[in-house]
């Protein structure tokens, strides 16, 4: 055995602030997979045939392709066609974030599918238009089945989220590497980087129940 | 008023309603009966164009619904409806339930709307559940905050699809004297029911429907003591 956990103790801040630049691209990447995968949702249920497609295309190549893939197109890929010389932390958010809304956007379609169909007729009855009704009455009953479902979806784009390393942004995985790479040895910071990634998912599960909790007290 | 002209509504091959022609004047409790799958839901349902007739007209206060151009969401407003299986929004208080449309659809303040629901509460008595979620209520209680939720819009047509069918017995009546204060109003009601007492009561008219058809008309005396159709008798015959 030969292990030395102190080597890591000069680095230890170096690989803690990690966690707040993986938590920021995070947070923006969650951010935009769940506003687009409301909308890529409604664009599954709708009668609008092209919407469905479209929608339903989207969904097939982001879900068919891997997610290293795509962060890599976007990094190295975009600049070559556009000229635009993209920053990892916007490559990194545009990758997960519409990676993830593929995700979500089934899960979300299969909530909303399971919501009573006389929720829509009642508000139907009462002249509700179709945003307030979807807005107030549907996606509000459907949140409250899939959360589980919506909160293992977040849990999983944060530890995934250590995919970014690839392209060169800092966050705790990269940051593990680099050190590794400083003292030589690759166990300590490694395992360093894995107690923080469980702690992060630890503390989402937590606001997960916590959520959960708060959202079932019309039962 | 309620015209309705040669009313058909076929799903896929399947001719639910057959040409059905009527007219329910201001006022009139109007109770529709018949055999299961007579119709009479769709038929009901055909008013607030919950289901788009296939064929035929409808006018509603002399306004043609059946017109493709017509707004529907503010033609329902002036329908309240009432569920079978209520249908109130689970995850919103009763009180909430009730404000929810005249708020968010004609634009009423929240003191006014909480203060209008309060009132149509205590007509259907239940006042003290106003904060009580609805899986915290009696199937009758719900039915009677749906009831609250139909009236909040100020409606001037009320359509009950079979509203004491999902009922335990006990809780029938508590439902339909609900149903017969509205009627003593001057409400007019379009009421798709099997329970024939309420209908020989309260009903002004009684609409028998089978296979699609409007079979027979009439007022209820006259009906359930001597009705004209063989297929009115064998019906009454069986449930009486």
């Amino acid at each position: 055995m030969n292990l030395d956990f102190s080597q890591i103790v000069p680095y230890i801040p170096f690989m803690l602030k990690g966690i707040w630049v993986t938590l920021k691209f995070v947070f923006f990447s969650i951010s935009v997979g769940f506003a687009l995968g409301i909308l890529i949702a409604l664009c599954k249920i709708t009668k609008v045939r092209f919407l469905k497609w479209l929608a339903d295309a989207y969904t097939s190549i982001f879900r068919g392709t891997p997610l290293i893939l795509q962060l890599m197109i976007i990094y190295y890929a975009v600049p070559q066609l556009f000229d635009y010389d993209i920053s990892a932390f916007l490559s990194a958010i545009l990758a997960f974030g519409l990676n993830s809304a593929a995700y979500v956007s089934e899960i979300i379609r299969a909530g909303i599918l399971a919501v009573d169909r006389g929720q829509v007729e009642a508000a139907q009855a009462l002249g509700v238009p179709y945003p307030k009704m979807m807005l107030h009455i549907i996606l509000p009953q459907a949140f409250k089945n899939i959360l589980p479902a919506l909160m293992n979806e977040f849990i999983t784009l944060t530890k995934e989220s250590a995919i970014v390393s690839v392209i060169g942004y800092l966050d705790i995985m990269r940051r593990a590497q680099i050190v590794g790479s400083r003292i030589f040895h690759n166990f300590e910071p490694l395992l360093f980087a894995g107690v923080i990634y469980w702690v992060m998912v630890f503390l989402l599960t937590q606001i997960g129940k916590y959520m959960e909790r708060r959202l079932r007290q019309s039962d | 008023m309620i015209k309705v002209e040669q009313l058909t509504k076929k799903f896929g091959d399947n001719t639910v309603l057959k040409g059905i022609s009527t007219t329910i004047k201001q006022g009139e409790v109007v109770a529709i009966i018949g055999p299961s799958g007579s119709g009479k839901s769709t038929f009901l349902r055909c008013l607030n164009l919950l289901e788009q007739p296939t064929t035929g007209d409808i006018w509603i206060q002399s306004k043609k619904i059946t017109n493709p151009k017509i707004n529907k969401l503010s033609m329902r407003e002036n329908i309240g409806m009432v569920f079978q299986h209520f249908h109130l929004f689970p995850h919103m208080t009763v009180l909430d339930n009730v404000t929810y449309a005249p708020q968010k659809v004609k634009g009423i303040k929240k003191e006014e709307a909480e203060k209008n629901a309060m009132e149509l509460l205590e007509q259907v008595g239940l006042t003290e559940k106003a904060k009580a979620y609805p899986n915290k209520l009696s199937g009758g209680q719900k039915q009677r905050v749906a009831i609250a939720r139909a009236l909040a819009m100020n409606p001037e047509i009320m359509l009950f699809d079979e509203p004491t069918s999902a009922l335990d017995p006990e809780m029938v009546k508590e439902v339909l004297d609900v149903m017969k204060d509205l009627a003593k109003s001057g409400m007019t009601m379009v009421v798709v029911t099997h329970e024939m007492n309420f209908a020989k009561e309260v009903a002004d008219q009684i609409l028998f429907l089978d296979d699609g058809k409007l079979v027979e008309k009439g007022n209820p005396t006259q009906f359930f003591k001597e009705p004209k159709t063989e297929r009115a008798k064998d019906f009454l015959d069986k449930i009486l």
